[in-house]
């Protein structure tokens, strides 16, 4: 009995030390692979689910600019295919080209988000749609004005009817029609997802040593996680701007300064970095993780001095430049007339 | 004995399988997911939040007259709450907020 209760209790002590975070042998590459496999369809939500009409509309109103104040800026204003959804800017310009506090981030592979914004302050696609268009430092719109501007052309009456039936013009309407066009943008496959696939001949050597630095030594991984390469968390990365992003909306130490991690899909393309824009290259974005980011209460666990050689720098570079995608041009919608319905 | 080492197991397997309500609850974070998608306790028992990814997470809630922040939690480490008064409490990661659970006090 006694020998009995001691094994129980070996046994309980051996299920404890299998669960308390004992190290784990390293993954190899082969695994390691696994992590990033591209999934296979887009997500959509129950209560907006994939309509071909309410995706199509939605793109119409993503290039509208009557949806601003001013009728001059719409959402790819900002988010411009042709920029991998970006601007290319150090931080966006909004209503009347006033600088905008951060960059601006792409909209690519947001179906699979869950917070949105730098900060994370809007919880999800249909709830973002109206931010920036209403915000008086960025389209400068009102709900009610838009609402009018758009249901007094014929054209758009017809395209809301057909999809939302007698409810027509509407905020949920809108709302729903741009999130639905927004989930369709995925990045294209890359060379990285053809050496996923199987394809050994499809990124070098150097980009292949790149991903184990990015999965080891680098501590990339950790946060830019998975086919996507992000984790949608937030940290503090320790740049030495002020801004403490994630900290206004919640008000816990680690999230002083903590900004939502980006993709890294495209990620060549789609300098400058950072939430603020402040830095020009990637080999200066690597050179900021090299060092550990600025000390301080808030800076993430996974941020510190990496000691990276120039060897491995160029091969985590080599392997960056691995996930832009060959995307297909984007077609432009040809938008409704304001004057159709005088004629 | 064998007996004995019998029954020892089938409480294992119990405590293993039961639902989660003890005097001391334990939510393992693991695979950036909490092990229980809700639990339940009485007023003035315990929920020990224990992380066993090889990450940093920080537990908190920020449901109103529940609210807590457990801080950061490394790989490795527990950390005990008690709860002094009934409610339900939505808690989540703070650095990894599509990890969320409810804990009911009663």
């Amino acid at each position: 009995m006694n020998v009995a209760f001691r094994l129980s209790v070996l046994a309980m002590l051996l299920l404890a030390g299998s669960t308390s975070g004992m190290a784990e042998p390293p993954r190899s590459r082969d695994q390691l692979k696994e992590d990033f496999v591209r999934p296979t369809r887009v997500p959509y939500p129950d209560d907006d689910p994939y309509d071909a009409q309410k995706a199509r509309l939605g793109q119409m109103l993503f290039f509208e600019p009557r949806l601003s104040g001013s009728k001059w800026i719409s959402c790819s204003s900002c988010h411009n295919p042709g920029l991998s959804w970006g601007d290319a800017l150090p931080r966006g310009l909004g209503a009347g080209m006033k600088p905008l506090a951060r960059r601006t981030p792409t909209i690519l592979n947001l179906a699979w988000a869950d917070l949105l914004m730098w900060d994370g302050r809007k919880t999800g696609l249909e709830d973002q749609a109206f931010g920036p268009i209403t915000s008086p430092d960025e389209m400068n719109g009102t709900i009610e004005e838009l609402i009018l501007r758009i249901n007094a052309i014929p054209a758009y009456q017809a395209e809301f009817k057909k999809v939302f039936g007698a409810e027509g013009v509407s905020e949920r309407a809108i709302r729903l029609s741009i999130a639905t066009y927004e989930r369709t943008i995925v990045s294209g496959q890359a060379p990285f997802d053809r050496w996923i696939s199987g394809n050994e001949s499809a990124i070098s050597d150097s980009a292949k040593r790149g991903f184990d630095l990015f999965n080891g030594k680098a501590n990339c991984a950790v946060c830019h996680t998975g086919w996507n390469f992000t984790d949608n968390g937030f940290h503090d990365i320790g740049m030495p701007d002020k801004d403490i992003g994630r900290g206004a909306w919640l008000k816990i130490q680690s999230m002083q300064q903590a900004f939502k991690t980006p993709t890294l899909r495209d990620i060549d393309r789609r300098g400058p970095y950072m939430h603020d824009g402040s830095i020009e290259t990637l080999a200066e974005v690597v050179d900021h993780y090299d060092r550990g980011g600025t000390a301080r209460a808030s800076l993430s666990d996974e941020v510190r001095p990496l000691h990276l050689t120039g060897t491995e720098k160029h091969d985590l570079l080599a392997f960056l430049a691995t996930l832009t995608g060959e995307d297909p041009p984007v077609t432009v919608p040809v938008l409704p007339s304001s004057q159709t319905a005088s004629r | 004995m064998r007996f004995a080492f019998s029954v020892y197991s089938l409480a294992l397997l119990i405590a293993a399988f039961s639902p989660a309500r003890a005097d001391n609850v334990t939510v393992f974070q693991e695979g950036k997911k909490f092990s229980d998608t809700e639990v339940s306790v009485k007023v003035g028992e315990t929920v020990t939040f224990s992380n066993k990814d090889p990450i940093t997470h920080n537990v908190y809630s920020s449901t109103p007259g529940m609210s807590f922040d457990l801080k950061t939690q490394k790989s490795g480490e527990s950390t005990t709450i008690t709860f002094d008064h009934g409610g339900e409490a939505e808690v989540h990661c703070a650095i990894h907020p599509q990890m969320v659970m409810k804990v009911k006090v009663q």
